[in-house]
């Protein structure tokens, strides 16, 4: 299963530290896993919600500083796609996978795989076990989606103000964090309705 | 892309005061309350949710707007259920107003509602009662019901049982296998949803059954799967992907043998299953037969077999291929899973996965795919008797020679390395030998692996390979920069005019020098520790210094470094020790010129040779000439003053009698001269043009060094008291050339005259700088030579009140 989905910033922005990173989106698959451990029991939902926010805050700032290792290392230039160039800009997207290491932050090893467009990452967690090759495909998919509808090359900020497509978007592609193996006429079907549904 | 607005936007949000959010509640509330939902509403949902995110401290909403929201998760506009599950989502459900998991209208549960019962749930009940509930209404589920529901059953199943498999009961088990072969072996063959036939004519008479096609456009022959196409689908072969999707897992929860049995009577049913076990192996084409369980695994194993031949297919789309790709990974790991389940199944699923590796071997675009073979192999080659020398060719030869640079690849490959380690081990002598070839994977991209080799290094570290690996590790920079020269020889035109790396990219194509170049990227261990000219290969190189790959991977030399020491110092013997000393001498002087990297491996290195003098004290006799050698350089106070303290306080604590019987008179002595000759050489004149003055602690420790020497030869104190005293008298005259700093030079004379008052009674300067075993290691309690005595002096002190 894949645990979460993350967009956040993989840029310097001047409000925050320097290692920190923004979180545009995020969104957590499943039920709480705090519930049901014992090391979290006594915690409120007020305090798992908090817990759950500083975990998808430190997988955020662990892929921010491999994305700015990776591009260091690479010493090429960022390219800047204008929208409309959508393909270009995911073609020259770096990526990679960063593995937390179990209890850092989630209480079993996760593998988190980044896509980093720019000024900004798409970050899917899986566990380990699951298909790397697969959540790559879903997570490129997942992010030229992101990109085209919600015109995320422009300066707009249409993924605070609709993140509700995003949302849309995995209850076709990733239903509860499940990843599918879907050919291009099972994607096509699902497009189509995310499609309909983002034309609303 | 990420712009001001945006940021102003989620300042606004965390900064907006409480009067404003009480108004904009109360709007909203009131807007909720109207029949019809128009843009206004929308948009107010979406700027509440912006709120509620924008920060990790939960806002609480009023009743009256939660109230308001509640309903909306039912209602026929997806995007209010989406807001309003999202809404909920962010904030605390109202104590009393919590979901009802028991509720009766669970057959209507969306997709957005579903998540947001999960997210809520707040103990394993809760979330067995949802499962319950999704079980229930998919039995009594109608054959025209709403399909949405129907498919996100199994997600939501799935995403239950990776928190809690024990939510699901025996009954639901069975329940549930039974379903999955159904639509994953017996899923509609013709195309669904409308599908017609041709373009003009779209009457009722055309509408045939249309069969389902291949990947490549030919009509399929066999049952359906995700590697199947049509115009449109039906709904069994939408179920047919979801339960293919997420049939590992599946098989992984309930399927391992002994699993930490979450169902009841685990006991009773091992032994059924032993026995059932051993018919299915026999009656493996009657499987209606077969109880649920084994029925899935039959069923997965044709499923996986299927995808693998239909894999071979040449996909009309690009992304098909990918998946092609994809759907191998998963057929060879699920094939794993249930051989490993029935091992009786290895027999038949072999010859299969043999062909696919065979097929698929010389095709590095299928790198990703080779790797759960590989896994197969490794897991179940043994049994089979099956050779699985061209697998690890594969793995530990090609994969990392050449597509070192792959992210992924690298990420997936050092992850089976560390969850097989045990077994590599043992069953492979090919993974310690491979380690100049794993480190490339290091050397490209250290930053993102290195946490993987702070695991995988110590099982590289043998008693044969050790050296040849330390000496591996410190040019890990070097072949950094050349597999960067590799890359762009390969890229860039044979004459390039101007850009970067001129120099070295030459060199790395001219026939000369490249076997040195070919020296780094060897792929495996044992053909010499190191090559003679390695200090040109450093000057080649000397532009790579500021390439930011190499200056990352320099980085993390040190960090590795401790733990190779760490790990050989429980498998070398003096032999080896010994060898390592003098590895680490050596080298001191001959590294990539990296600023601060030379600097931090000195200071490894003088830690781990401390604590190798300490562990075998003896090694300091043994290897005397040698370390003398470096002592008595006096070049070496000035360019690696770290390693030089080390080695001098080294020997001046072990080259003594206590610690190897075979320390003479003469060897103290020389080594004596050769220290005071060092020791006057620099406290005698200002230090060589170009050098800085000697770091304090080098000279206050040949001091000591050559005190504890004295102590066990007489003869030579009256010459280091000598010295000392002159030590005073230059001192008392004001500044010297060799140290600058006043206070550092007191410390210096401070220590002097300590020494001097020491050595004036030779036998406590010898006790004390020269203790014998029992006191540098006391056993008190341990020995009972010592500790009767103490027992009864204590017992008497305390009973006695006197």
């Amino acid at each position: 299963m894949v645990r979460c989905f993350l967009i956040h910033t993989v840029c310097p922005v001047s409000a925050l530290s320097a290692g920190e990173s923004r979180l545009l989106f995020s969104r957590v698959f499943g039920p709480d896993e705090g519930v049901l451990t014992e090391q979290h029991r006594g915690l409120g939902p007020e305090e798992r919600r908090l817990l759950r926010r500083e975990k998808t805050a430190v997988v955020a700032r662990q892929v921010r500083s491999a994305v700015s290792l990776s591009r260091e290392a690479s010493g090429r230039p960022p390219v800047e796609a204008v929208p409309g160039e959508e393909a270009l800009a995911l073609q020259e997207a770096g990526s990679g996978a960063v593995r937390l290491r179990a209890g850092d932050p989630f209480p079993e090893e996760m593998s988190a795989l980044w896509l980093a467009v720019q000024s900004l990452g798409f970050t899917l967690v899986c566990e380990p076990h699951e298909n790397l090759p697969l959540a790559e495909g879903t997570l490129r998919n997942l992010t030229r989606h992101c990109l085209e509808h919600l015109h995320m090359l422009g300066p707009g900020s249409e993924v605070l103000l609709r993140s509700d497509r995003v949302d849309a978007l995995l209850s076709r592609l990733l239903p509860h964090g499940q990843l599918l193996f879907l050919n291009h006429r099972f994607a096509q079907s699902l497009e189509k309705e995310v499609a309909a549904y983002m034309a609303k | 892309m990420y712009s001001h607005g945006s940021e102003s936007l989620i300042k606004q949000a965390r900064d907006i005061q409480e009067a404003e959010l009480k108004k904009f509640y109360r709007r909203l509330a009131k807007l909720l309350q109207g029949k019809e939902l128009g843009h206004e509403a929308m948009d107010s949902l979406q700027r509440l949710h912006l709120i509620l995110s924008a920060t990790k401290f939960t806002r609480t909403l009023p009743a009256e707007l939660q109230k308001g929201l509640l309903p909306l998760l039912s209602s026929p506009v997806e995007q209010l259920q989406l807001l309003s599950s999202a809404v909920l989502r962010e904030t605390l459900p109202l104590s009393g107003e919590e979901l009802n998991y028991t509720q009766e209208d669970v057959l209507q549960l969306n997709s957005h509602t579903a998540a947001l019962l999960l997210s809520q749930a707040g103990s394993r009940a809760d979330l067995s009662s949802l499962c319950a509930q999704l079980l229930r209404s998919l039995e009594s589920r109608q054959s025209d019901g709403p399909t949405h529901s129907l498919m996100q059953t199994l997600p939501i199943l799935n995403t239950i049982i990776t928190h809690s498999p024990e939510c699901l009961t025996e009954d639901h088990l069975t329940l549930l296998s039974k379903k999955i072969v159904d639509w994953l072996r017996y899923a509609s063959i013709t195309q669904g949803g409308g599908a017609s036939s041709g373009g003009f004519f779209t009457g009722p008479r055309s509408r045939q059954p249309v069969p389902t096609a291949e990947l490549d456009g030919t009509v399929s022959g066999d049952f359906f799967t995700v590697l199947c196409v049509g115009q449109g689908f039906t709904d069994d072969q939408w179920m047919n992907v979801y339960s293919f999707s997420m049939l590992r897992h599946w098989l992984l929860t309930y399927h391992s043998v002994p699993s930490g049995s979450t169902i009841a009577d685990a006991d009773d049913r091992s032994e059924v299953d032993g026995s059932v076990v051993s018919m299915v192996s026999a009656t493996s084409s009657s499987s209606r037969l077969l109880p649920p369980k084994e029925r899935l695994r039959e069923k997965a194993f044709q499923y996986c077999l299927r995808l693998i031949e239909q894999s071979d297919r040449k996909a009309l789309k690009r992304t098909d291929t990918e998946l092609q790709k994809a759907c191998l990974v998963e057929a060879v790991c699920i094939l794993d899973c249930v051989c490993v389940e029935d091992t009786s199944l290895v027999y038949r699923t072999f010859p299969c996965v043999k062909a696919l590796f065979g097929r698929l071997s010389s095709d590095l675009t299928f790198a990703r795919v080779l790797l759960p073979i590989a896994q197969f192999y490794l897991n179940h080659g043994e049994m089979a008797a099956v050779d699985c020398e061209s697998v690890w060719k594969l793995v530990f030869g090609r994969f990392p020679a050449e597509l070192f640079n792959s992210p992924f690849l690298a990420h997936e490959l050092l992850r089976f390395l560390r969850l097989n380690l045990e077994s590599l081990q043992l069953r492979v002598p090919e993974y310690t030998r491979s380690f100049p070839n794993l480190l490339k994977f290091l050397a490209w991209d250290s930053p993102a692996v290195v946490d993987d080799f702070v695991d995988l290094l110590p099982s590289l570290v043998t008693a044969e390979t050790a050296v040849e690996l330390l000496h591996t590790m410190l040019d890990l920079p070097c072949l950094s920069a050349t597999l960067l020269l590799q890359l762009r020889s390969t890229c860039s035109p044979i004459s390039e005019p101007g850009g970067r790396g001129l120099l070295s990219l030459d060199a790395f194509r001219s026939a000369s020098l490249r076997g040195l170049f070919l020296y780094l990227l060897r792929t495996e261990a044992g053909s010499g520790d190191t090559i003679d000219r390695l200090s040109t290969l450093h000057e080649l190189l000397a532009e790579a210094a500021d390439w930011p790959r190499v200056v990352q991977c320099a980085q993390t030399v040190p960090v590795l470094l401790h733990i190779f020491f760490s790990a050989v110092v429980m498998i070398a013997d003096e032999k080896l020790s010994a060898h390592l000393i003098l590895v680490m001498l050596e080298r001191s002087s001959l590294l990539l010129n990296i600023p601060t990297y030379i600097k931090e491996i000195h200071r490894v290195f003088s830690c781990h040779l401390l604590r190798l003098c300490k562990l075998r004290p003896s090694l300091v006799v043994d290897q005397s000439h040698e370390l003398l050698e470096f002592a008595g350089t006096t070049a070496n106070v000035y360019s690696k003053d770290e390693i030089y303290t080390h080695v001098v306080w080294a020997l001046g604590e072990y080259l003594s009698v206590s610690s190897d019987s075979r320390c003479s008179v003469r060897l103290i002595t020389s080594c004596f001269e050769a220290l005071e000759a060092v020791l006057f050489e620099i406290t005698s004149s200002a230090p060589p043009p170009g050098a800085a003055c000697p770091v304090p602690r080098v000279i206050t420790t040949l001091m000591s060094a050559l005190a504890k020497l004295a102590s066990r030869s007489h003869d030579l104190i009256p010459r280091v008291s000598l010295f000392l005293s002159k030590l005073r008298t230059v001192t008392r005259g004001g500044s010297v050339a060799w140290c600058t700093d006043e206070e550092d030079l007191v410390a210096i004379v401070m220590r002097g005259e300590e020494l001097w008052s020491l050595l004036k009674t030779p036998g406590v300067a010898q006790s004390v700088l020269t203790p014998p075993p029992h006191v540098t290691t006391p056993q008190w309690h341990r020995d009972t030579n010592l500790s009767m005595p103490l027992q009864l002096r204590t017992l008497t002190s305390l009973t006695h009140t006197q």
